[in-house]
């Protein structure tokens, strides 16, 4: 009921700009980092159990759980009770930032910049002529890129013209019929949430 | 000698003078039209003139149209500064600042500084700004409207018309499947093989790692993907086979772990619910990319699913899940992330499909109705396409404006 009443509101508050119906949209939205904020707690709960429950068990690969534990209750001790700079001033940071910008900043970094290698493999496979279709795809992969880079100008006009050509028309065909799809997908879910139809991602399955 | 040459000089001098005189005299003709013109202006000619004021419609009451008369002369102006009050009060606040070229109409409310209230009436005062930081201020207007939010949003007619349209069309085919009328599924090959993929995991002995996505609970795919996590979630249950389900967000987590719960449930297994098998990992996006591609080179699992909205994470999760040797399904709306998820993954549900999964798996009436109201739309709006495509080639060839006509009909903005 508290779903159906919710979700109605909020399609008829598309329609209504008066400020009765944005202060209720409002009031609803304020609530989403109150929520966040409690599930949060749960969710660092749930990560301290469970690689508790690995270290006091002894299982597999039990010592990658300190690797977790102390940082994500270190870091917020760092920032809590030591916010700044030991040395003073900005040139000589907190640890917490030195270990955020030196540590945490780099980690991702290199996941990030793994995406390289893993394109040039996935797309190793992908552009393997292995039929018919999988040779045009190919060939309009070799197109696109070479019509992107200076390169491709020097081999001919017609090879960036004809990469924007595949790009602005067959390309973006079937990227808006895909997202047409969504949007009655969309629709539909909600429709189903909201009246009540589908149920099971409150964990009510098939009732 | 030496008076001849004291003559020659005064003679000249004395031959100039009468020159000199002319040139003095049309001096004097010319020099005060010279200086009328450059006389400074008044002041009151370099300001700005009335100022108009109206509501703005389709707004929540909050906002004002306010529009001004250009100066007589606007060289040397830099800018104009929109001053507002409230009337009675004391104090101008400066709301806008109009560098000289923009148009001289504009929206006053968008401040967060200085809001409009709705029934509140204003008064008005320009100034056109020298590059020197001179004012020269214009009359002092009150505005002849005052705000007020509007109860409907007439922009989104358009809007409200499709998608009452769409409800009537999925509430129809919920009926006629109720109704027990049986009603065609295209066979869709990633949901087909999801039973395939967990029978392997079972057979093999290996867990099952689901990912619902790193978006929020806001995110439609992550509550499809939820969705689809239930049915999964049961059928794993039926066969006690391990499930581990990494979460970034923690709502999604704690809605997770309730679905999951709930499928162990309906299963008829709940002792084998593993409370550790959902868990919260970061909210970071590469660091739970980190440990999910953890999870699957430690834990090795058979079978992978993707399920949600996926961003640049995408191929990190799907190429790792690959060389683990892992059957992977995939399945998003977003539409950049597909082409890695086909190029990595055994099956990739695409778009809509993600949405339909549900409904495949329960085989509910009122799902398979609902994904029937889906297919009418798109059917209708397929046929507007065709209209449009035979109204272009009818403008190309009988030089018509049709589809114009057809556009303004269609898709027309729907907002100001």
């Amino acid at each position: 009921m508290i779903v159906m009443v919710g979700g109605i509101l909020m399609i008829l508050q598309y329609f209504i700009p008066h400020q009765i119906s944005q202060t209720i949209f409002a009031y609803y939205t304020d609530w989403t980092p109150i929520i966040l904020a409690f599930a949060l707690v749960l969710g660092v709960g749930s990560l301290t159990r469970i690689h508790s429950h690995k270290i006091r068990r002894k299982a597999k690969n039990w010592q990658y759980s300190y690797a977790v534990l102390i940082p994500l209750f270190g870091m917020p001790i760092l920032a809590h009770i030591l916010p700044q700079s030991l040395g003073g001033g900005m040139d000589s940071p907190s640890i917490f930032h030195f270990f955020f910008m030196h540590v945490q900043v780099s980690i991702q970094a290199t996941m990030f910049s793994l995406l390289a290698f893993y394109i040039a493999s996935a797309a190793f496979r992908a552009f393997r002529a292995k039929s018919a279709l999988a040779t045009v795809l190919l060939l309009a992969a070799v197109i696109v890129m070479l019509g992107q880079v200076p390169v491709g100008e020097l081999l001919g006009k017609w090879l960036p013209e004809t990469g924007l050509w595949i790009l602005r028309y067959p390309n973006l065909a079937a990227k808006r019929a895909i997202m047409l799809g969504v949007g009655f997908g969309m629709l539909a879910t909600n429709l189903k949430i909201i009246f009540g139809v589908e149920r099971n991602w409150l964990g009510g399955a098939g009732k | 000698m030496r008076k001849n040459w004291i003559v020659v000089p005064a003679l000249m001098i004395l031959l100039l003078l009468p020159a000199l005189s002319v040139a003095q005299g049309v001096d004097e003709i010319l020099t005060p039209a010279a200086e009328e013109q450059l006389e400074e202006p008044d002041s009151w000619l370099d300001a700005p003139g009335a100022v108009t004021v109206q509501d703005k419609d389709n707004d929540a009451g909050d906002q004002l149209l306010v529009s001004f008369e250009q100066p007589l002369y606007t060289d040397g102006i830099f800018a104009y500064n929109v001053y507002r009050r409230i009337v009675g009060e004391e104090n101008w606040n400066l709301v806008k600042v109009i560098p000289a070229d923009d148009p001289r109409e504009f929206i006053d409310g968008y401040d967060p500084e200085y809001p409009i209230e709705p029934g509140v009436l204003y008064e008005y005062r320009i100034a056109s700004v020298t590059v020197d930081g001179e004012e020269y201020f214009g009359p002092v207007c009150e505005a002849g409207a005052v705000s007020a939010g509007e109860i409907y949003h007439t922009g989104k007619t358009r809007v409200l018309i499709a998608s009452i349209l769409f409800i009537v069309l999925i509430f129809y085919y919920f009926g006629k499947a109720q109704r027990g009328i049986k009603m065609y599924m295209r066979p869709i090959a990633g949901i087909e093989a999801i039973d395939e993929a967990i029978g392997r995991a079972t057979e093999m002995g290996k867990p099952i790692l689901y990912v619902p996505g790193i978006s929020s609970i806001a995110d439609v795919a992550t509550i499809a993907s939820l969705t689809i996590l239930g049915r999964v979630a049961k059928k794993i249950a039926q066969y006690q086979t391990p499930l581990i389900v990494p979460n970034r967000d923690p709502i999604v987590f704690t809605v997770a772990e309730e679905v999951v719960k709930q499928a162990y449930l309906e299963a008829g297994r709940p002792d084998a619910f593993d409370p550790d098998s959902v868990f919260f990992l970061t909210t970071s996006q590469f660091a739970y990319v980190a440990g999910v591609n953890g999870i699957m080179m430690r834990e090795k699992p058979a079978t992978n699913f993707y399920l949600g909205m996926f961003y640049a994470e995408s191929l990190l999760l799907a190429e790792t899940g690959s060389l683990s040797g892992a059957i992977q399904i995939a399945g998003t709306d977003a539409v950049t992330q597909l082409p890695f998820f086909i190029t990595t993954c055994d099956y990739t549900l695409i778009g809509e499909e993600l949405y339909a999964a549900s409904a495949y798996l329960g085989r509910e009436p009122k799902q398979i109705g609902a994904l029937k109201g889906q297919d009418a739309c798109k059917a209708i709006i397929m046929g507007f396409i065709t209209l449009a495509l035979v109204f272009g080639i009818i403008d190309v060839v009988a030089n018509t404006h049709i589809l114009d006509w057809l556009r303004d009909l269609v898709a027309s903005p729907i907002m100001e």
